[in-house]
């Protein structure tokens, strides 16, 4: 069987959930093969082969590393060069996009972002994708060179194949070129404690209805265990910061759960959030377009009715 | 100071959006089309960027007929001059065709004179793959320094601020160098009644495959390197029960999670 190369995410070594979602697609295509760049690999390790990686391919981190994108798209056509993958399956970040970009034209292949389903087919992988502020669901494949796949987070439950990868330490050339953009500077995002947005199987947004004070939002979605999103008009008034917004210009989140506190519903929100599972929404105003959305809405002030029903739910909880 | 600024024409997101079921390709006909709300930003940076020195913002874009409305939008911002490259065999090209064709483009307006930066908005309103920046900065050998909420020129390097989704990044690069913007870069202006006026006298070139070099088979649907095939109309999400609050609305809110097993 041929290989599929997934592009490990990961921060030091701690492997992001979206990894051992592609690992697990990888499986139906494939053998998947883990793109380790970079430091922390031992503590990676264990991640990997539980989800299946059958091979590992650790670059080390010097002349990668400290720069933006372009060196990881070298390293990955290095390796599409050497092993002719049946895939490459990359994470749907921003970055991941522009890693399988550049890839894309230097491999001549194809490239389809932002897949929500990732299905084997007869010429090659088979994507499906939900588009127009997700009004439309497209089915689409690769038809010229290796099929370079960027997968949205929450595509696939992520589930485990035991497996003993065999390491392989690759030594790559990079480019002075792609060396020219480098990172001089690097603040990580303080940590609340919350679950990631893109990750989180619960999401608890608000909007202009909070007025700006987002403790009941924050209440209502420890008590559920969620994490926190945000409108466009609460992150451009200065709110919440613009890294938990929800939305087309945001993150686009698929969870199991997603509720929208004072959040009329625009489409550019709409485009982040119309995906999920279960929509329920609390708003004032019982003619807000998020209405049309929702298995259930309350119409009414979130400030009457978040806080008892995180009352609630932690009575529940016991 | 040149720059050149790539915008797309795009169908209206607040319209109908669907496709052609001919040939699965958007639908750029039935709904109104209007400059990307995405690439305001980048026509404002630039703006901003000659404003505060010297310079000229040239305005690129490929598409049918009516794309020209994305320059002129353009050119009532402030921008100098535009390029539209128009040609029908570019009907239903992929990203990799589109950065092909503006790459080819862009050599040719450093032809006058090397551009300094070319600047572009962080995504599109309609295809939103986020690619084509990237693409460019591939085919163009430029510095990529991309998703920039903060740009800063000086002494030949182009310093950007990057809020990625586990940390901010401060990235340099020398010049020229591609840039993209997202859409907490700045406020962009609304064309004045003198933009307006004076954008009527601004010079816009129409070129075509042949004026850059380019076949018409690398490009169009027939060339593209993914193929759709089929779309579908998501079903409506039904609307599910919804409740007035008389003050138990926090409890009913619970009863359905728990009903939905959340809780």
């Amino acid at each position: 069987m041929a290989e599929v190369l997934v592009l490990v995410d990961h921060v030091d070594g701690a492997v992001r959930k979206t990894t051992n979602e592609l690992l697990t697609l990888a499986r139906r295509l494939g053998e998947p093969s883990a793109v380790f760049i970079g430091d922390g690999y031992d503590a990676a390790a264990d991640t990997l082969g539980r989800f299946g990686a059958q091979k590992v391919y650790k670059i080390a981190g010097a002349d990668v590393e400290g720069y933006l994108v372009a060196p990881k798209a070298e390293v990955l056509a290095q390796l599409v060069e050497r092993t002719q993958p049946a895939a490459v399956l990359i994470g749907s970040s921003a970055e991941g996009k522009e890693i399988a970009a550049r890839l894309a034209i230097k491999t001549n292949s194809g490239l389809i972002t932002d897949a929500v389903d990732v299905q084997p087919g007869e010429g090659g992988p088979q994507t499906t994708q939900s588009v127009f502020a997700g009004g439309f669901t497209v089915q689409a494949y690769v038809s010229k060179g290796t099929p370079i796949i960027t997968v949205k987070p929450n595509s696939a439950s992520p589930e485990e194949a035991p497996a003993s990868p065999a390491v392989e330490d690759v030594d790559v050339t990079i480019s002075d070129a792609a060396k020219s953009a480098r990172i001089v500077e690097t603040k990580p995002r303080e940590k609340t404690g919350r679950p990631d947005l893109n990750e989180a199987a619960i999401v608890v947004s608000g909007g202009r209805g909070t007025s700006g004070d987002f403790s009941p939002v924050e209440a209502f979605a420890d008590a559920l265990g969620a994490a926190v999103g945000a409108s466009r008009a609460a992150v451009d008034a200065g709110w919440y910061p613009h890294s938990n917004q929800v939305g087309q210009t945001g993150k686009q989140v698929s969870p199991q759960l997603y509720v929208a506190a004072g959040i009329s519903g625009a489409i550019q929100h709409r485009a982040g959030m119309q995906t999920s599972k279960t929509i329920v929404a609390i708003n004032k105003d019982s003619e807000a377009p998020i209405f049309e959305l929702v298995d259930f809405g309350v119409v009414g002030d979130l400030f009457q009715v978040l806080p008892q029903a995180t009352e609630k739910i932690i009575q529940t909880k016991g | 100071m040149k720059i050149v600024v790539c915008v797309k024409y795009v169908p209206d997101a607040q319209g109908e959006r669907t496709f052609n079921a001919s040939d699965n390709t958007t639908d750029r006909t039935g709904v109104d089309g209007l400059l990307s709300e995405l690439d305001e930003y980048a026509v404002e940076e630039a703006l901003k960027i000659v404003e505060a020195s010297e310079g000229e913002v040239v305005v690129l874009t490929m598409g049918p007929e009516d794309a020209e409305q994305a320059i002129r939008k353009s050119l009532q911002m402030g921008a100098h001059s535009g390029v539209h490259i128009l040609d029908d065999a570019l009907h239903g090209s992929d990203a990799p065709a589109t950065s092909l064709v503006l790459a080819k483009a862009i050599e040719k307006i450093n032809a006058d004179g090397q551009a300094d930066l070319v600047i572009t908005g962080m995504a599109s309103t309609d295809g939103t793959m986020s690619v084509v920046p990237a693409m460019l900065a591939e085919r163009l050998g430029l510095p990529q320094v991309t998703m920039a909420s903060e740009v800063k020129l000086e002494d030949g390097s182009v310093t950007i601020r990057r809020d990625g989704d586990v940390s901010t990044e401060t990235i340099t690069a020398p010049v020229p160098a591609l840039v993209s913007v997202t859409d907490q870069i700045n406020e962009p202006r609304y064309p004045s009644f003198k933009g307006i006026m004076a954008a009527k006298k601004k010079p816009v070139q129409t070129w075509s495959l042949a004026d850059l070099g380019v076949d018409a088979g690398e490009v169009g649907l027939d060339a593209a390197w993914t193929k759709v095939d089929s779309f579908a109309q998501r079903p409506p999400r039904q609307q599910g029960e919804i409740v007035t609050d008389e003050g138990d609305g926090g409890q009913k809110l619970v009863e359905f999670l728990v009903s939905r097993k959340f809780v």
